[in-house]
């Protein structure tokens, strides 16, 4: 009875899953960045008009779920179920969104593997036939996540060079069933096949080096992912990960080529959200991190790109670093997650 | 096992520092020295004024720490500390406006939570451990310094 699971860890889409919708917003260091010009909406001041960093987020994630749904040509009420995750304890900015929406919710913990991890579950529940349209989303606040995990915004500090900056950003998608899909979309992209990460702890226990932390996950399920669906690394158009940044990036890249992967191929394939997002003279030092990340860069870019024709097919890995705000005071490590969404134009 | 775990970690750990880049530490000791070094002339020069008016010289070093606190909180307040301290590290963080900065900050930012759950809770959620650990040292070491004087 088991038709759709491929190999150890993966699945495939028998129905076609198809992306219809997207959304998504940033903050206004973001918007300065690189991929500025693709968000929908840029934030001026980082309060987005409300009383706390929490509040803003929560708007932020709701104005994205509400354009990802309008670009489908959906009100909230067509919409089945929504997904969505954040940094947040207890998922704050995601309950409270669906709190305003009305959307059946079941709320995600990823960390910053979020995006890809509604994404999957998303394209599960329709390509299962268990809904129709399916809002999948992720957001993160530079400001409520310094406080949770780390320090007061205004404390004075230095960070070192391989600590990561929380992205201010939320971003959505709706998923469809492939019969209820928009037709008059040029190029459509499809969910094709997908594989769930397993948790990597490769004993990491500095907070500032998350890259580090997550890169061994990432490469574990991209290495599953081609074994199982028996692909080589050149079948995608291009490979992304979440949030590495700089580093994370780098020792993913000396892994693959280790794991015996061609070195052009993976320099030509493959790259990292979380060094898209801010130029280095952003002073983000090891580059981008958090939900809001590869949820902004790949709903904002990525999906473009491809509804462009110049992605065809594209493979998401959102990672997430599995720490908890008091977890490094007990001594623990930082343990990894990366999840993998295929994704193909027809 | 555990051990092996270990062992695991730390050459993994050995093999990420190779891609860290590492902090400038020549480069910020001298801009710590050089701030703090300013700030302390500052300071100085305070405290003399005020000992040239008739002050004494114990009164005039409050009426300075006094300063530095205000200084520093004014500056967290307005948003500019926390550049300055990135720029500056240890050179505004070590003197008494690191202190400052360190209650005010969490002050400003746990406003939302209330007075007294909010700011007054987490006032000294950065400035508490080290006061905790400042005194309780200090502590230790007056005991040393008293057992040594009997003998």
């Amino acid at each position: 009875m088991i038709r759709k699971k491929i190999g150890r860890q993966s699945v495939v889409f028998t129905e076609s899953p198809c992306i219809t919708g997207r959304g998504n917003v940033a903050g206004e260091k973001e918007g300065k960045g690189p991929l500025g010009e693709c968000f929908d909406i840029v934030l001026k001041d980082d309060m987005y008009g409300e009383k706390s960093w929490e509040k803003a987020e929560s708007k932020m994630l709701k104005e994205a779920m509400l354009k990802a749904a309008a670009r489908a040509g959906k009100t909230p009420e067509d919409i089945d179920v929504m997904l969505s995750g954040d940094l947040l304890n207890q998922l704050m900015s995601s309950s409270f969104t669906a709190r305003d929406t009305h959307i059946p919710f079941l709320g995600l913990y990823g960390a910053c593997s979020t995006m890809t991890e509604s994404l999957l579950i998303a394209s599960v529940l329709v390509d299962g036939g268990y809904a129709r349209h399916v809002l999948a989303g992720a957001s993160s606040h530079f400001c409520t996540a310094e406080r949770q995990f780390r320090m007061p915004v205004e404390h004075g500090n230095q960070r070192p060079p391989s600590a990561q900056w929380t992205a201010t950003a939320a971003g959505a998608v709706v998923v469809s069933a492939g019969e209820a899909a928009n037709l008059s979309l040029k190029s459509r992209v499809y969910a094709e096949s997908a594989t769930i990460g397993r948790v990597i702890d490769a004993g990491i226990k500095d907070a500032n080096q998350m890259g580090a932390a997550m890169a061994p996950a990432a490469v574990d399920t991209l290495l599953n992912h081609l074994e199982d669906t028996g692909r080589s690394l050149d079948y995608y158009d291009m490979v992304v990960t979440g949030d590495l940044g700089y580093i994370g990036k780098d020792i993913m890249m000396d892994l693959l080529a280790d794991a015996g992967l061609n070195k052009k191929m993976i320099f030509t394939h493959y790259d990292d959200c979380g060094t898209m997002l801010f130029s280095k003279s952003q002073d983000v030092h090891g580059g981008a991190s958090g939900c809001g990340c590869s949820a902004a860069v790949f709903t904002g870019h990525l999906l473009k790109q491809m509804e462009q024709g110049k992605i065809k097919k594209l493979l998401l890995m959102s990672t997430g670093a599995l720490l908890s705000t008091i977890s490094p005071f007990q001594g623990e490590s930082i343990p990894g997650i990366a999840h993998a969404v295929s994704l193909e134009v027809r | 096992m555990e051990g092996e775990k270990k062992e695991i970690a730390k050459a993994y750990e050995k093999y990420a520092r190779q891609f860290t880049p590492k902090p400038d530490y020549l480069g910020n000791s001298i801009k710590a020295f050089l701030v703090g070094g300013v700030i302390c002339t500052v300071s100085l020069w305070f405290q003399n004024r005020l000992t040239a008016g008739g002050m004494t010289e114990k009164d005039a070093g409050i009426f300075v720490t006094i300063a530095l606190v205000a200084a520093a909180q004014l500056l967290t307040g307005l948003g500019v500390f926390d550049v300055i301290a990135k720029f500056a590290g240890a050179g505004v963080i070590v003197p008494i406006t690191g202190f400052a900065n360190s209650m005010v900050a969490p002050a400003l930012e746990y406003k939302k939570e209330g007075p007294v759950l909010g700011v007054g809770a987490k006032m000294f959620s950065v400035a508490g451990p080290v006061l905790v650990c400042g005194i309780s040292s200090a502590v230790a070491v007056g005991i040393i310094y008293w057992l040594a004087g009997r003998f």
